[in-house]
């Protein structure tokens, strides 16, 4: 099983994603640099965090026009599991292989702390080792992950189950104290139409193993390896 | 020929820059500021002979890329 990690300048969680795949996981991962047009026949990818071209004119807008993100689209049109963490999520905004966008943290504040979230699907091939309703504690690291969605985008993101994670607090309440940044209906990560392409902006990466103050965020490693184990694309 | 390209977020969209912006001019004792919203502002050099490609271009690169349509809209001036 291969994970390809694409690397945009100004990536820097690159590297903590490469390790979470190779040494917590021991699957294979492979960097991919943004001017590659090819995946090399990875069996899912990762977008990782970081501050693409320094976060000019808005995150992920100039990653968006990255030679490799033409492939990105045609895997996963074509079902290939992708996940984006924090700017890889914003870049799959900007690219519109998610709805929606980032705006300011509502305290204009750049947030590095450990938060609380609730998975709300296990229906996607990120979170299907999980339970419903699981708690998970996970680092975040943004300045702008403060979700916005129109009201009608919204209100179908929630029709169809698409809001794979939220923001809570220890007992699983969706409290305004448990959301760092203002994000709307406390969201912190969706899944695109087909559940193929998740987006969130706290680091599971950074959390895979107890001496870093978590393993909560293994559960999205795992879950991948099993869905393409089972060999089934959820 | 040149492009101003003013970019906002849209009216229904929170600005917390500009909400604090404002809350910092109440302050100062600037009570009749009653509301600031924040914006981007881009000036374009571009080589094209006539004002109808100028306008062309410019909105061409205001939608696709200065601007995010989902929370901005812009509006472009010639010079």
């Amino acid at each position: 099983m291969k994970c390809a990690v694409v690397v945009f300048p100004g990536s820097n969680c690159d590297h903590d994603a490469y390790y979470a795949v190779n040494h917590v996981l021991g699957a294979k991962a492979e960097f991919i640099w943004h001017k590659d047009t090819s995946l090399a026949g990875a069996d899912f990818v990762i977008l990782p965090g970081g501050f693409s071209h320094g976060d000019y004119l808005r995150t992920g807008a100039i990653a968006r026009f990255s030679p490799v993100m033409p492939a990105v689209r045609a895997f996963a049109d074509a079902g290939g599991p992708v996940l984006g963490i924090c700017n890889g999520f914003q870049v799959l905004l900007e690219s519109g292989l998610l709805p929606g966008a980032m705006l300011r943290n509502r305290d204009l504040k750049f947030h590095c702390e450990m938060v609380g979230l609730r998975v709300e699907r296990t229906d996607t091939p990120f979170t299907s080792a999980a339970r419903q309703g699981q708690h998970l504690r996970l680092p975040i690291a943004h300045g702008e992950g403060n979700y916005y969605a129109p009201p009608d985008v919204l209100a179908s993101l929630e029709a169809q189950g698409r809001v794979v994670f939220r923001y809570a607090n220890s007992v699983g309440e969706l409290t305004d104290d448990a959301n760092p940044n203002g994000s709307l209906n406390s969201i912190a990560g969706i899944c695109n139409e087909a559940r193929n392409v998740v987006g969130l902006m706290p680091h599971p990466e950074r959390a895979c193993e107890s001496v870093l103050g978590s393993a909560d965020g293994l559960v999205l490693f795992e879950s991948v390896a099993q869905t393409l184990a089972a060999g089934a694309r959820v | 020929m040149k492009a101003r390209v003013f970019v906002t977020l849209k009216p229904s969209v929170f600005d917390p820059q500009g909400h604090t912006i404002a809350e910092a001019l109440h302050s100062l004792g600037y009570g009749a500021v009653s509301d600031v919203r924040q914006g981007k502002y881009f000036e374009l050099d571009l080589n094209v002979p006539n004002q109808a490609g100028a306008e062309k271009l410019a909105a061409e690169v205001a939608d696709r890329v200065l601007a995010n349509p989902v929370i901005e809209s812009f509006r472009i001036e010639l010079a």
